[in-house]
């Protein structure tokens, strides 16, 4: 484990593959560019960095998340901020399908906080309380799963938009989704990165940590919002990709350790790269059908989650 | 003035009372053991000494100013806990472990000065980890893992050190290095309170016994003073002689 040399490569790699992700698509090279340098920039370009960012985003809720509930099979699916962000954007695609894309991402971010609000209302005299968080959050992620069900078979018709959404996909993604996601992740990353030894801390047990002089329950109070801010604005954007914010904290530990400081810089590259690897993959299969990003995702991320349950003995 | 003051406690879990207007005054430089029987609210006096808990009534005072009003960094430089069954973490050093014992002096980013090092370097020298410090803190064994422990209370550079239950994970040869060790950082001019289950070690390793039963002081003194066949039928319910350790003469209690 050379945790400086992998935080290093990371950058690396992640830009060998936005540039690979530019270069490669249905259209090979030379008929993209001529065509016009239309495809390259406006959608290859746009759509690489919004990979990057919403991947960044997901990977970094994990962190969070998995840092104050302390266990690390938590994520942002668990604790219910997909299902909120999922059943706000259901509903308003389902119900109101006039207005859809412009309140999309609004929509998807309040349904989250909404279930957040929801979830901290449910656990409220518990002190947060980690395992009771992540019991709470499964009954609240089935529940509102039931609701968008609901929601799906009752409008047969316009179901293919919101399914696509819920499996997660970058398609048609540019560069106004790139003007959302900027400005969001150029915030919350620095507060993020704040966090990181009290994340430490709170990693060595609560009696341990107050007495280290970390105040836990503030601590997890501050976690919580960053990482459902973070997980509410890429799911708002690129739906539920799922996955990314459980696997991503785990390579991450698995290369630079468990301090956060190197942690989670590393858990945003990592999550970066597997959006966007899963995106380059969704489009250049089988072209011209797209397959949505997150079934990707999924399809590598369920398997893994199942070889981590096989090792881990700490529940 | 008192150095550390418990005032008329009260602590409660939810509508049950576990301290009910307790009175201590714990002495300076020594090393004071909290016993009793299982419920007696030893460790949750302790745990209110650190903060973990809050009292319901009374207070606490450290040369004189209260605990839970001060800002819990403020008083991580002033106490440190050992708490009963701390978590190692994956994925991070014995080094970076005891790196922790400084979160409360350093920047809040965590970063560590030169000082911070040398420090941690000190703490890791004097628990004989030294050689041991970049390998990973989950790869030690519960003995080592306890003095890895210790060394971060170490770094923490308090004057106060709680410890609670400390021998309980240990075998007897682990046990009595960290009773050891314990007196080492005594030695030191540390102040220890430390919640101990062997009413023998406690008479051997520690200066001062505060007996609880019930959530209230039943006795405190030397352990010459406080260890009689009356107060172990008293407080333990059980029939027991007191004699002299034959290597130390502290008194030690035999069952009948």
């Amino acid at each position: 484990m050379y945790p400086r040399l992998t935080l290093t490569l990371l950058p690396v790699f992640l830009l060998v593959l936005a540039i690979s992700g530019v270069l490669l698509g249905s259209l090979d090279l030379q008929t993209a560019l001529s065509t016009g340098p239309d495809i390259l920039t406006d959608l290859r370009l746009s759509r690489v960095l919004v990979a990057i960012l919403a991947g960044a985003g997901l990977g970094l809720a994990g962190a969070m998340i998995q840092g104050v509930v302390r266990n690390p099979l938590a994520s942002p699916d668990i604790i219910g901020v997909t299902g909120g962000s999922g059943l706000a954007a259901t509903a308003l695609l389902l119900l109101f399908p006039g207005v859809a894309f412009g309140w999309m991402i609004p929509a998807a971010i309040v349904g989250a906080l909404l279930t957040m609000a929801l979830m901290l209302w449910l656990v409220r005299n518990q002190d947060l309380n980690p395992a009771r968080l992540v019991l709470v959050g499964v009954a609240l992620s089935a529940w509102l799963g039931a609701l968008i069900d609901w929601l799906l078979v009752s409008h047969p018709y316009q179901v293919n938009a919101a399914l696509v959404w819920l499996t997660g996909s970058l398609w048609g993604r540019g560069w106004d989704h790139v003007a959302v996601l900027l400005p969001w992740l150029l915030v919350l990353f620095p507060l993020a990165l704040m966090m990181a030894l009290r994340l430490d801390l709170l990693a060595l047990g609560d009696e341990a940590a107050e007495g280290l002089g970390a105040n836990v329950l503030q601590t997890r109070k501050l976690a919580l919002l960053l990482s459902v801010a973070l997980a509410a604005v890429s799911v708002a954007v690129c739906g539920a990709i799922s996955f990314v914010g459980l696997i991503s904290p785990h390579l991450a530990r698995l290369l630079v350790g468990g301090s956060h400081h190197r942690l989670i810089p590393a858990t945003a590259m990592i999550g970066a790269v597997l959006v966007l690897l899963a995106d380059i993959l969704a489009r250049t299969l089988a072209p011209p059908i797209e397959l949505p990003a997150g079934v990707l995702t999924s399809l590598i991320g369920a398997p893994y989650f199942l070889f981590l349950l096989t090792r881990y003995r700490g529940w | 003035m008192n150095y550390l003051s418990i005032e008329n406690l009260t602590v409660s879990y939810g509508d049950k009372v576990i301290l009910n207007e307790l009175n201590l005054q714990i002495p300076k430089g020594k090393i004071t053991a909290l016993i009793g029987p299982n419920g007696c609210g030893k460790s949750t006096l302790l745990k209110t000494v650190a903060r973990i808990l809050s009292p319901k009534q009374g207070q606490i005072l450290l040369q004189g100013e209260s605990l839970h009003k001060q800002d819990t960094r403020q008083v991580a430089r002033k106490l440190a806990l050992l708490p009963q069954a701390p978590i190692t973490p994956e994925g991070v050093t014995i080094r970076e472990l005891v790196g922790y014992g400084r979160a409360p002096w350093g920047s809040r980013w965590g970063r560590l000065s030169d000082e911070d090092r040398a420090i941690v370097q000190h703490a890791l020298e004097q628990v004989g980890l030294l050689e041991l410090a970049d390998r990973p803190a989950t790869d030690l064994s519960g003995g080592q893992r306890q003095r890895a422990w210790i060394a971060m209370i170490l770094a923490q550079k308090t004057d106060l050190v709680l410890l609670d239950e400390p021998t309980t994970w240990l075998d007897i040869a682990h046990q009595i290095e960290l009773l050891k060790l314990m007196r080492e950082l005594n030695l030191q001019g540390k102040t220890i309170v430390v919640v101990l289950h062997d009413l023998n070690q406690a008479c051997r390793y520690c200066d001062e016994l505060v007996v609880l039963k019930q959530g209230a002081v039943q006795q405190q003194g030397t352990p010459e003073q406080v260890l009689t066949q009356k107060l172990v039928e008293e407080v333990f319910d059980l029939c027991a002689e007191i004699h002299p350790d034959p290597v130390a003469g502290s008194p030690t209690l035999v069952p009948v």
